[in-house]
């Protein structure tokens, strides 16, 4: 009698189980056709019964794996049946759950142990290459110690006490509905540390967003990083140290930036396809976009500022080392800064950097002298700038300028 | 203390609800069901389906990121157009990642938990007929089945489903020519949420109006279950957050098709002026993270309120600190309003206000650690009975603190400048909000499934089930964590490009394999599910020994649920294992004059002429023993 009901029911599991599979042969399939890659052109009708064949293939394969758990399954079952049937206990499953959360928490120890050893060693912690970066990791080392002190503690005694206070019939559990001491320390001791990281989290931050150069501070250097789908667009002052306006309308296809030529500021401006950086030098990055949010994202200086069409954003930092020093600490002879896009803004998101390079201060002057006007003659020409007084002036207050040197 | 008791109004009706029970057809009984036990389950299996559904998109773009390389040509029969060559389109990729996170956090994880068990248990646990509008708690499953529908339908528009994340940034969303999916499937999207939304707020109307108007004699706010308050403190925070949301969605619905400049401002696309002037893009900002902030509570707080009935009854311990319990809960609901611009350290936001909101944050971190705490005392010499939903609740007060902790480092303004938008995020809300808040939710299933089908779901699948989610999820998302550190952005399509990424690639395929291993997992308990709802074993009425009102109704469902008089409650819901009872639980239902052995001054706080008596009692017990002395 029992057996029959054991073998309908195994009857009506695996039929149930096909259908399930049947159902999620969409999900398998996914995962199936690692090994189908023949995209060459040839029989299509061949690749796809190909395809196929691997997907029927790892279709099955699940199946077989659904009855080992299923014929596993059945196995426990007659094993705590002959158990009971000889009078002895059956499996205690509530004893193997309590051992499976302290295997659980012995391997995940030894997992966030490789995790932190092997995985820690690929991030970029400790290797801030800029001034307030350097302040960032320290404030990233005494948070992520506090943290992983309570993280440690807190799963070990969840497991622990899941794994000691298993349940018994001979037990019974201990009446303890509260303590209002202990909820206080509880509730005081993480709002004393949380305090501390906030002080010191605030201050950091003000220190960090503040981007105005104070009075007697040398200025910092000026450079307009402009994004959009899919790119950034980089120019430099000229000889006034001062990045002239710009405004939208003005944008086409010689003008990509809508630079505006009624400031004066704007005729000496340098383009540049290389956001190139003098080491120890402040530099104020003025940001813009102008289609969609895109944003600026250097985690080797830990900078990051989101760039807003109609809103223009700032960031102020100071790099630390040079490409060519990072190069040899690294040993990584094609070692090389980036900015990426780190705010998703279309199909080609994952593909919008810049090469960044950060240079000597003579490096960088030779560089500078070299990089070509945003003024172009096409420009030039369009503006009808010939006839512009201001420019004019301009172009006379700087020969002047150059003939008292 | 507040002692605000509703008395019970539906006893007096209950002598023609038996007469009603004839004229139930097909129709109304399972679709067009006013029952909120129907529609509980309605909310489950549309939840379960869309949770499915969701899973699947995410398995399709981890594999896109295990191998960027390769062409998959089953993905071409599948998708079609989407997957050219047998490789994602870059512009699909970012509409699975959006439907993936849209789906999980409002289809499964609001409408699919809070509307699952706010419906099973708010009648049942406070002793109600049925939801204070049945009618109204209807529409609200159908405007969210109505809202999925379109949601899904988005993918067989031309262009394809909505495409710039879930949280739709403008002027990104606003601009079809910026990329595919801000087209027709981005309509699609904003059309679902208002639907989506005004779903929510029928829904939490209905929730919070049966709590404080339908609670059953002596059900007063403070012998509420922790399930009860979390639910209560939830639907209020959907009622005042989520008309925010629909505010900032019409607006940019104007922006979209009626040339209004609400969030738009100065824009060039391909080349071509716009003439938007005047809008700010941060302004979106600030009202979706108004509601996307308490969204995450939204989704956190029912999780904890399920888990933490879960472990108390299976702890067979009274819940450490109950009143602390609630008081974090309404701490979390209060702060959760003012923490929003978190989410927006480095979007341009005045740096002054980033100072402040991350003050505010930190806060928010106190009640969540009271409420660890208390869980870890209430396991501290317990009678633990491990349970498949036992087991899910532990787990999610593991992953509870795991992601919770990193949540630091994103919340302190100064850290967030180079974690923001990387992997690290990543990990951290998939831990905190995702796994914890599914966990918690499969806790309840696994729970109350006797109480919503009358059978019991296999205990050794929900082993397995549990064992392979728990495991798999860790393997996929604490790895990320190194990942965000690395300075790796979430939302690339390929890390093959940038050659400093290209270190992550095993990386990646290995977490692509442990969440092909966790969703395969999932088949365990869809199996259990659905099979049991047939073919399991028959419940008992009371199968897991527990103290709430739920447990004392028959276990074939009827219509207002108790067939006599709705209980009178007199105790708090977690008199577990209290010295000096035989068993090792007292239901809500069990006035204290029969558990005079077992009484303590405790009981009587709030009642002093009780208080009195008791102590009166204890007084003759003690002289009587003496005399046997």
């Amino acid at each position: 009698m029992a057996f029959k009901h054991l073998i309908n029911y195994k009857k009506i599991f695996s039929l149930i189980a096909m259908f399930l599979l049947l159902g999620t042969n969409l999900l398998m399939a996914q995962s199936t056709s690692s090994n189908t890659t023949a995209t060459d052109s040839g029989d299509t009708s061949a690749q796809t019964a190909g395809m196929w064949t691997t997907v029927g293939y790892y279709v099955l394969l699940f199946l077989v794996v659904c009855f080992i758990v299923a014929i596993v399954g059945k196995i426990f079952k007659v094993y705590d049946l002959t158990l009971q049937m000889q009078g002895k206990k059956g499996i205690n499953w509530n004893n193997a759950m309590a051992v499976g959360f302290i295997i659980f928490l012995v391997v995940g120890a030894v997992g966030v142990y490789y995790s932190f050893t092997v995985h820690g060693a690929m991030t970029l912690v400790g290797d801030a290459q800029s001034v307030h970066g350097k302040t960032l990791d320290t404030m990233f080392w005494v948070t992520t110690v506090i943290t992983f002190i309570v993280f440690v503690l807190t799963q070990v005694l969840l497991f622990g006490f899941a794994f000691k206070y298993k349940g018994s019939d001979k037990r019974k559990a201990y009446y303890y509905p509260h303590n209002n001491t202990i909820e206080k320390i509880w509730t005081v001791a993480p709002a004393i540390v949380l305090t501390i990281l906030v002080v010191f989290g605030f201050l950091t931050w003000r220190k960090i967003t503040n981007t105005v150069d104070a009075k007697g501070e040398p200025a910092s250097l000026q450079v307009d990083v402009t994004g959009h789908q899919f790119a950034w667009e980089i120019r430099y002052p000229g000889k006034d140290g001062r990045l002239g306006m710009k405004n939208y309308k003005l944008i086409n296809g010689t003008n990509k930036l809508g630079v505006s030529y009624d400031d004066k500021n704007s005729f000496d401006d340098l383009q540049a396809d290389t956001l190139m950086l003098p080491v120890n030098k402040s530099v104020r990055l003025n940001i813009i976009a102008q289609d969609v949010i895109h944003s600026v994202y250097m985690p080797n200086f830990r900078v990051q500022i989101n760039a807003v069409p109609g809103l223009p954003t700032y960031f102020k930092f100071t790099p630390t080392k040079t490409t060519a020093e990072m190069r040899r600490d690294l040993d990584q002879a094609d070692f090389n800064y980036h900015l990426y896009c780190n705010k998703i803004c279309g199909g080609s998101h994952y593909n919008m950097q810049k090469l960044v390079v950060v240079v000597t201060e003579a490096e960088y002057q030779k560089w500078l002298s070299q990089q070509k006007p945003y003024l172009t003659e096409q420009l030039k020409k369009e503006l009808k700038l010939a006839d512009n007084p201001l420019y004019k002036q301009t172009l006379l207050q700087n020969r002047l300028a150059s003939n008292n040197l | 203390m507040s002692t605000l008791t509703v008395q019970d109004h539906a006893v007096v009706q209950h002598g023609h609800d038996h007469e009603h029970h004839h004229t139930e057809n097909f129709w109304t009984k399972y679709i067009f069901s006013q029952d909120h036990k129907m529609i509980a389950r309605q909310f489950l299996i549309t939840g379960i389906i869309m949770a499915v559904i969701a899973m699947m998109l995410s398995i399709l773009f981890r594999i896109q990121l295990a191998y960027p390389e390769k062409a998959f040509p089953l993905l071409e029969t599948l998708l079609g157009r989407f997957a050219p060559g047998g490789r994602l389109d870059t512009n699909f990729y970012l509409s699975l990642v959006t439907i993936h996170g849209t789906i999980m956090v409002f289809f499964v994880l609001t409408a699919g938990l809070s509307g699952t068990f706010s419906n099973l248990l708010i009648p049942y646990q406070l002793g109600a007929r049925d939801m204070a509008s049945p009618f109204m708690n209807m529409l609200s499953y159908w405007l969210f089945f109505i809202a999925s529908v379109i949601m899904m339908a988005s993918f067989f528009t031309e262009k394809g489903p909505a495409g710039p994340g879930w949280t739709i940034y403008p002027p990104l969303s606003a601009l079809p020519k910026a990329m595919p999916g801000s087209g027709l499937g981005m309509t699609y999207w904003l059309i679902s949420m208002v639907l989506f939304v005004a779903s929510q707020l029928m829904g939490g109307i209905n929730y919070i109006s049966t709590i404080l108007n339908m609670r059953t004699k002596g059900m007063d706010l403070w012998k509420m279950p922790l399930t009860i308050w979390a639910f209560f403190l939830t639907a209020i925070l959907g009622v005042l957050a989520f008309p925010v949301l629909v505010a900032g969605v019409v607006l940019l619905i104007f922006d979209r098709s009626f040339g209004t400049s609400f969030y738009l401002s100065e824009i060039v696309v391909q080349g071509q002026q716009m003439p938007f002037e005047g809008g700010s893009p941060i302004l979106f900002q600030h009202l979706f993270w108004f509601l996307g902030h308490p969204e995450v509570y939204i989704v956190i707080m029912p999780a904890l309120g399920i888990s933490s009935e879960v472990i108390a009854t299976n702890s067979r311990k009274p819940i450490f600190g109950y009143h602390a319990m609630v008081y974090s809960l309404i701490g979390i609901t209060v702060l959760s309003f003012i923490v929003w611009g978190h989410h927006m350290f480095v979007t341009g936001m005045n740096p002054f206000l980033g100072g402040v909101f991350m003050i505010t944050t930190l806060i928010i971190a106190v009640p969540s650690a009271v409420k660890t705490f208390n869980y870890l005392a209430t396991l501290w010499r317990g009678n633990i009975r491990f349970t498949p939903a036992m087991l899910f609740a532990i787990g999610l007060v593991s992953f509870f603190i795991s992601g919770g902790l990193t949540g630091i480092f994103l919340g302190n303004a100064a850290l967030d400048i180079n974690l923001h938008d990387t992997y690290f995020v990543v990990a951290h809300f998939h831990l905190v909000m995702g796994s914890a808040a599914i966990f918690g939710m499969l806790a309840g299933v696994y729970h109350w499934f006797p109480k919503m089908f009358g059978r019991m779901m296999d205990e050794k699948l929900g082993y397995l089930h549990f064992w392979l989610t728990f495991i798999g999820a860790y393997l996929v998302f604490f790895p990320m964590h190194f990942m965000g550190l690395g300075g790796v952005p979430r939302r690339y399509y390929s890390f093959t490009e940038i050659e400093s990424f290209k270190e992550w690639l095993t990386l990646n395929t290995f977490i692509t394999w442990a969440a092909i291993m966790s969703a395969l997992a999932q088949v365990a308990f869809l199996f259990n599910f659905f099979y049991s709802i047939f073919f399991g074993k028959k419940a008992t009425q009371n199968p897991w020994n527990s103290t709430t009102l739920e447990w004392t109704t028959p276990v074939e469902h009827i219509h207002g649920n108790w067939p006599g008089e709705i209980p009178t409650v007199y105790r708090w819901p977690y008199d577990y294992s209290k010295p000096g009872h035989d068993e090792d639980f007292i239901p809500q239902t069990v006035p204290f004059s029969q558990t005079l052995s077992s009484n303590l001054p405790h009981d009587f706080e709030d009642n002093p002429v009780n208080l009195e008596s008791h102590k009166d009692w204890v007084n003759i017990q003690r002289s009587n023993e003496e005399e046997v002395k």
